[in-house]
C-alpha cells in the first residue's frame, strides 16, 4: 500500500515530464503531419542550458532558490525556443511540399546533429549540478516504509498542472490558438484568410520547445545530472505517450504522458526495474497494432 | 463610359504547365460594385486563373493588378497567399467546402478576423493575461461575426460544429467567413455547385445584396447558367485558356463562339442560340 502510493507519486512526476514533452510531438504532428524526432534532443539541449545557467548563477553567488529557479527557467525557455525555431527553419521548412519521408529523415539527422553538437561542446561525461531543491515531506509511514514526496517532485507536478492549464487556454481561447487549430485543419484555407501559416508553424515549434524546456529544467532539478543522451530515451518515451494518447490530440498527449509514467513506475516496483523500458515500448507496438488512433484520437474515416 | 471604378486589371496573363497553356494571354477587367463571371467548359482554365490570383501559381507571363483604394496598385501575382487576403483584401472560396470542420461556426468566422486580433493580442501574451485591449478586440470580432451570421440567417447555428452542418449551410457559412476578412474583391469558385434550386436562388439574392449594399466586387466561376445569367453584370468566357468572348449576359447568350464552345460544332443552326440559356449547361 505504502509502496503503491510512493510509486504513484514517482509515476506522476515522471508522467508530468513525459506529458510536457509529448505535447511538442503532438502539436507538430497536428500542424504539419510529421514526427519531429529532434524534439527529444531539444529537451536535452534545454537541460544543458539549465545546467549552464545554474552554474553561472552559483558562480555569481545567487543563493535564493526561488530566484535561481525562476531565472534558470526563463533563460532555458528563451534559448530553447530559439533552438525550436532554428530547427524548423533550417531542417523542415525547406522541405515543405516535398515527400512525407523527407522531413522525417531530416528530423533524424537533426537529432543526431544536436546530440553530437552537445557531446562535442559539452563533453560526453555526465554533468552534475549541485543540489538545488533538497528535502521533502514524509507523508506517512507504514511498516517502516516511509512515503516521501520530495520538494522537486511537488514542483514538477505543480508547474506541469499550471502550465497545462495555461496552455489549454492559449490553444482553446486565444487568437494564436485559433490560428494554430485552423492551420491544423486546413493550411491552404488558413493562408487564404490572411494568416501567415509559416509563422504559425514557427510559433508552434517554439511553443513545443518551450514546454520541453520546462521539462528539461525540472528534470535537471529532480535528478541533478544530465548527459547528451537523455534526449533520446525521454524523446522516444514521450513519443510513445503521444501515440498512446492519440497523436494530434493535446489532452491525449497529457493523458498518455501520465499513463506511461505510471506504468513505468509500477512496472519497476512490482515486476522488474530492468525491463521498464521494454514495457513502455511494448505499449507503443501494441497501440500501433491494435489502436493506431490512440486513446483520445479519432480514427480516420475515409470518405468515399 | 463605365461608372464603376476599375478594381482588378488582368493584363496578358499566361500560365503554362509544360506543354499545356492553361491560360493563354488573358486580359480583362473587374470593376468595383459589379459581379463578373468567368465561365467556360471544363478545363478552360477558370480555376487556374483563380490560383494565379491567390498566390498558388506564379504566372508564366503577365500581371494581375489590383487597384486598391487605400494601398495603390498591388501586383497580386507577386504576393504570398496570406498577403493576398491580408494586404490586397482579396478572398476566395473553393469548389468544395473548406470550412474548419472541427471548429464552431463562430470560431470559423473569428479566425477570419485574425489579423486585427493578432495586432491586439501581441503574440497571444496579452490574450493570455486578458488585457482589456485584447478583450475589446475580441468582443468586436465576435460582434462582426454575429452580425454576419444574423444577416445570413445562420445565427442559431453559431455554436454548432461546422463540419456537422448540412452542405448548403456550410456553403453559406463559407461566404460569411470570407466576408469576415473584410474583402474588397470576393472570388467564388462555383458557389452554387451542389445547391438545390431554392438554395441557389438564395445565393443569387445574397450575391446581389453584397454588391448592392456593400459595394463589393465579386468574381464568380460558375457552371450553373441560371446563376450566371441572373446575377452577372459582366461575363468573360474562356475556352482552352483563351478568352473567346466578353460582355453582358445578353451579349454572351447570343454569341456564336460561346455556343460553339459549349455545345460543340454542329451544323450552323440558329435555334441553338435559344436552347442554351434555359438548359443550364453542365
Amino acid at each position: 500500500m505504502a509502496l503503491a502510493l510512493q510509486q504513484l507519486i514517482n509515476g506522476l512526476t515522471l508522467g508530468a515530464v513525459y506529458g510536457l514533452i509529448a505535447i511538442g510531438y503532438t502539436m507538430v504532428y497536428g500542424i504539419i503531419g510529421m514526427i519531429n524526432f529532434a524534439h527529444g534532443d531539444i529537451y536535452m539541449v534545454s537541460a544543458f542550458i539549465a545546467v549552464t545557467a545554474f552554474t553561472l548563477l552559483a558562480s555569481l553567488g545567487i543563493s535564493s532558490v526561488p530566484l535561481a529557479l525562476l531565472t534558470v527557467l526563463v533563460m532555458s525557455v528563451l534559448f530553447t525556443s530559439v533552438y525550436g525555431w532554428a530547427v524548423e527553419r533550417t531542417a523542415y521548412r525547406p522541405l515543405r511540399g516535398s515527400t512525407r519521408l523527407a522531413p522525417l529523415i531530416s528530423a533524424i539527422g537533426m537529432s543526431i546533429f544536436l546530440q553530437n553538437m552537445v557531446q562535442l561542446t559539452q563533453g560526453a561525461r555526465v554533468k552534475p549540478i549541485p543540489p538545488v531543491l533538497v528535502g521533502g515531506f514524509d507523508l506517512l509511514t507504514v511498516d517502516g516504509f516511509t512515503v516521501h514526496l520530495a520538494y522537486s517532485q511537488l514542483l514538477i507536478i505543480v508547474v506541469t498542472v499550471a502550465l497545462m492549464t495555461a496552455f489549454s487556454y492559449v490553444i482553446g481561447r486565444t487568437s494564436f490558438g485559433r490560428q494554430q487549430r485552423a492551420c491544423e485543419q486546413d493550411r491552404t484555407m488558413t493562408a487564404l484568410l490572411g494568416i501567415n501559416v509559416d509563422r504559425t508553424i514557427s510559433l508552434t515549434f517554439m511553443l513545443g520547445a518551450m514546454l520541453a524546456a520546462v521539462a528539461g529544467v525540472l528534470v535537471t532539478v529532480y535528478y541533478g545530472v544530465v548527459d547528451f543522451y537523455i534526449g533520446f530515451v525521454a524523446g522516444i518515451k514521450a513519443f510513445t505517450a503521444a501515440v498512446l494518447g492519440g497523436i494530434g490530440s493535446l489532452p491525449g498527449a497529457m493523458l498518455g504522458g501520465l499513463l506511461i509514467g505510471l506504468i513505468e513506475a509500477f512496472w519497476a516496483a512490482y515486476l522488474s526495474p530492468e525491463y521498464k523500458d521494454v514495457a513502455t515500448f511494448s505499449i507503443l507496438i501494441l497501440v500501433l497494432m491494435f489502436r493506431p488512433s490512440g486513446l483520445l484520437g479519432r480514427p480516420e474515416v475515409e470518405k468515399v | 463610359m463605365n461608372p464603376y471604378r476599375l478594381l482588378l486589371h488582368v493584363d496578358r496573363l499566361s500560365m503554362r504547365f509544360g506543354g499545356l497553356m492553361a491560360i493563354d494571354d488573358l486580359s480583362f477587367d473587374v470593376h468595383a460594385g459589379r459581379i463578373t463571371a468567368v465561365i467556360g467548359p471544363n478545363g478552360a482554365g477558370k480555376t487556374t486563373f483563380f490560383n494565379c490570383l491567390t498566390g498558388f501559381y506564379r504566372p508564366t507571363a503577365g500581371r494581375v493588378c489590383l487597384h486598391h483604394p487605400q494601398r495603390g496598385v498591388l501586383d497580386l501575382e507577386t504576393l504570398e497567399s496570406h498577403q493576398v487576403a491580408s494586404q490586397a483584401q482579396v478572398v476566395r472560396t473553393f469548389q468544395n467546402v473548406r470550412l474548419f470542420p472541427k471548429m464552431t461556426v463562430l470560431e470559423n468566422l473569428i479566425v477570419a478576423q485574425h489579423n486585427r486580433l493578432q495586432q491586439a493580442s501581441r503574440f497571444s501574451l496579452a490574450g493570455l493575461i486578458g488585457l482589456p485591449g485584447y478583450r475589446r478586440a475580441e468582443a468586436q470580432a465576435i460582434e462582426v461575426a454575429v452580425d454576419r451570421l444574423k444577416r445570413l440567417n445562420l445565427i442559431e447555428r453559431a455554436d454548432s460544429v461546422a463540419g456537422d452542418l448540412p452542405y448548403g449551410m456550410q456553403r453559406r457559412i463559407e461566404i460569411a467567413r470570407a466576408l469576415c476578412v473584410d474583402p474588397i474583391l470576393l472570388c467564388l469558385d462555383e458557389p452554387a455547385a451542389g445547391l438545390n434550386p431554392r438554395e441557389s436562388a438564395e445565393l443569387n439574392e445574397l450575391l446581389q445584396s453584397l454588391v448592392r449594399d456593400e459595394g463589393l466586387a465579386i468574381l464568380l466561376i460558375e457552371h450553373d447558367m441560371n446563376v450566371v445569367m441572373n446575377v452577372s453584370d459582366h461575363i468573360c468566357v474562356l475556352n482552352y485558356g483563351r478568352k473567346i468572348a466578353e460582355g453582358s449576359p445578353a451579349e454572351i447568350r447570343n454569341n456564336p463562339h460561346v455556343i460553339k464552345a459549349y455545345l460543340g460544332e454542329e451544323e450552323e443552326d440558329e435555334d441553338g442560340a435559344m436552347k442554351f440559356p434555359a438548359e443550364s449547361v453542365p
